[in-house]
């Protein structure tokens, strides 16, 4: 079953001139479709401005179609009553744990969103211990989140999402304001999340390296998908990708290297141990 | 010419229950024309150190040199050092605010006491220097995308002729090719103008491929300080306090381990790539 099935999703906004006239259209979303099947991960790729948060906007009905549709756990965004029936299917994650987090314990900080929709007390504790250890963070649930290091306070983000039991994840840049651990860290919980709880993830991210490991990856530019595929495909097309203001993992750039000086390595390796492995034949 | 710290030691809230020692006894000498990279974990120490750079944060105790005079004596012009120093702030475009992008530009240098003319020619060359788009000068800074908004933004710094500038992770959140754009420039203006420039980052990517020199900060302490091959030598040094080496210095090892003679000092690709050539080559 399609969790989020986007038709000709279309997102327009108004440009204005200083007194508030009209000047102009311009077009964020740009008869958009995409179609994710529940329990998948997938990755979304594009410089800034491609259209990517827009895109991840429209998911959990923080913005409705200018034109054509999109429904979320099989209910239509731009029907007002279903605005919170969908934010609970689909959580998001933004890119500053600091702008999320609001309470100054960390279970609190968790418990919120539950106890904002009226779940009873003795099942917020519940759902609060829950996803705190989903996300390896249940021995600081009496800290206070001022102390925690970058990666844990967005682990901490992500246990609020999850403590709202939503079918879909929307990550918007998790890390980019992360060190390497903390990237790590968040990358890795939200595979787990997928694995283990069969969440449906989507993570927006400007780090090829956090993309390789995704179900399926897509490519925006202009409004528009204009790429998608496994990480495999998408990484093969290294020129395709620069021209889209991305670039490939590290080890996969090598690669691409060598093979234009003449080394017969395959297009699209993805990791140091893929790599060694063909180097070794090859 | 240089900024020396000695022994600087800053801690919050003294006195309290809640005193913490945010840089531990930092001394640190840093040449006229140095390019410095700033690695460390969130929290390390980092933005502490940079703002003594520049006098936004008094130490607790120790000294700071600029070129051979101490900032914190009664006679000398801290305002004066903010514009030698000049800081590029992490989002520096939060901080932009002027009706138009040349404004915005212009505040800095007409904030100096340069006349107008003056301010309007450091505006103009300093957008030229970040390759800002001229049909856009006259545009509002809020109207422009992520990218171009940081460049208005560190425009706004380099019209101040900073001799010594400090960027707070300068690229985050910005799309790989803007990220490499950045640094190209940044790089650039380096090599013509000689300017000294420290620069604070997450990604040891962006470290091994533009700085000269890294300092690693880790609980307020500077933990090593080295050329980019010394450093990213000391791989489970780092892994240790949570930082990393970049993709293809840790295959560089494991190819070492796996019995090829190959230099394990590698930082980037370009230099990967030669020596799994030249590996090949003796193979082949």
């Amino acid at each position: 079953m399609n969790i989020i099935e986007a038709k000709d999703l279309v997102h327009e906004f108004f440009r204005r001139d200083e007194e508030g006239n009209i000047e102009g259209i311009s077009v964020a979303l740009d008869k958009v479709d995409l179609n994710v099947k529940e329990g998948q991960f997938i990755s979304i790729l594009g410089h800034n401005g491609s259209g990517k948060s827009t895109l991840a906007k429209h998911i959990n009905a923080l913005l409705t179609p200018s034109d054509g549709t999109i429904y979320v756990d099989g209910k239509d965004t731009s029907k007002p009553e279903n605005e919170l029936p969908i934010r609970q299917s689909a959580g998001m994650v933004f890119q500053n744990p600091d702008n999320q987090i609001i309470a100054s314990i960390v279970e609190e900080d968790v418990g919120f969103g539950p106890e904002n929709i009226g779940i009873p007390t003795d099942e917020i504790w519940e759902r609060v211990e829950r996803s705190l250890k989903s996300v390896g963070m249940w021995k600081y649930h009496a800290h206070s989140p001022n102390k925690l290091s970058g990666g844990q306070k967005q682990r901490v983000a992500i246990a609020g999402v999850m403590a709202m039991e939503p079918k879909c994840i929307i990550m918007d840049e998790p890390t980019a304001m992360l060190d390497p651990q903390g990237r790590k860290e968040v990358i890795k919980v939200a595979h787990e999340l997928n694995k283990k709880k069969g969440v449906t993830v989507i993570l927006i991210t400007h780090y090829m390296e956090e993309v390789i490991d995704s179900d399926y990856v897509y490519v925006m530019e202009k409004g528009k998908i204009v790429m998608e595929g496994t990480p495999r495909e998408i990484f093969s097309r290294v020129d395709d990708l620069k021209h889209y203001r991305m670039e490939v993992p590290q080890v996969t750039y090598l690669a691409h290297e060598l093979k234009k000086n003449g080394l017969d390595l395959p297009e699209g390796i993805l990791t140091r141990e893929e790599f060694l492995d063909v180097l070794n034949i090859g | 010419m240089s900024l020396i710290l000695d022994n600087v030691t800053y801690k919050y809230s003294t006195n309290t229950a809640y005193e913490i020692t945010a840089l531990d006894g930092v001394s640190l000498k840093i040449e006229d024309g140095e390019f410095i990279g700033i690695i460390g974990h969130t929290g390390s120490g980092k933005s502490t150190l940079i703002q003594h750079m520049n006098g936004l944060l008094k130490a607790t105790s120790g000294t700071i040199y600029y070129n051979g005079q101490d900032i914190y004596d009664k006679d000398y012009d801290l305002k004066d050092l903010r514009t030698q120093v000049g800081m590029v702030f992490q989002y520096p475009e939060h901080q932009l605010f002027e009706t138009t992008v040349f404004e915005d530009v212009k505040f800095g240098p007409k904030n100096q006491g340069l006349d107008d003319k003056e301010a309007t020619l450091r505006a103009y060359e300093a957008l030229q220097a970040v390759h800002f788009p001229e049909d856009a000068y006259d545009q509002s800074p809020f109207e422009l995308s992520g990218g171009q908004k940081r460049r208005a933004a560190i425009a706004g710094v380099l019209a101040m002729k900073p001799a010594v500038l400090i960027l707070d992770e300068p690229t985050a959140g910005l799309d790989p090719k803007g990220r490499g754009e950045i640094l190209h420039l940044i790089k650039n203006m380096h090599e013509k103008k000689g300017n000294t420039i420290i620069l604070v980052s997450h990604s040891m990517e962006d470290v091994a491929n533009y700085v000269d020199r890294i300092i690693v900060m880790n609980d307020a302490k500077v933990y090593m300080d080295g050329s980019v091959k010394e450093v990213f030598s000391r791989i489970d040094e780092l892994e240790a306090i949570q930082l990393a080496v970049p993709e293809v210095t840790y295959l560089m090892r494991e190819l070492k381990r796996m019995g090829y003679n190959v230099n394990e000092s590698v930082t980037t690709v370009e230099e990967a790539k030669r020596e799994i050539l030249r590996l090949k080559g003796k193979l082949a």
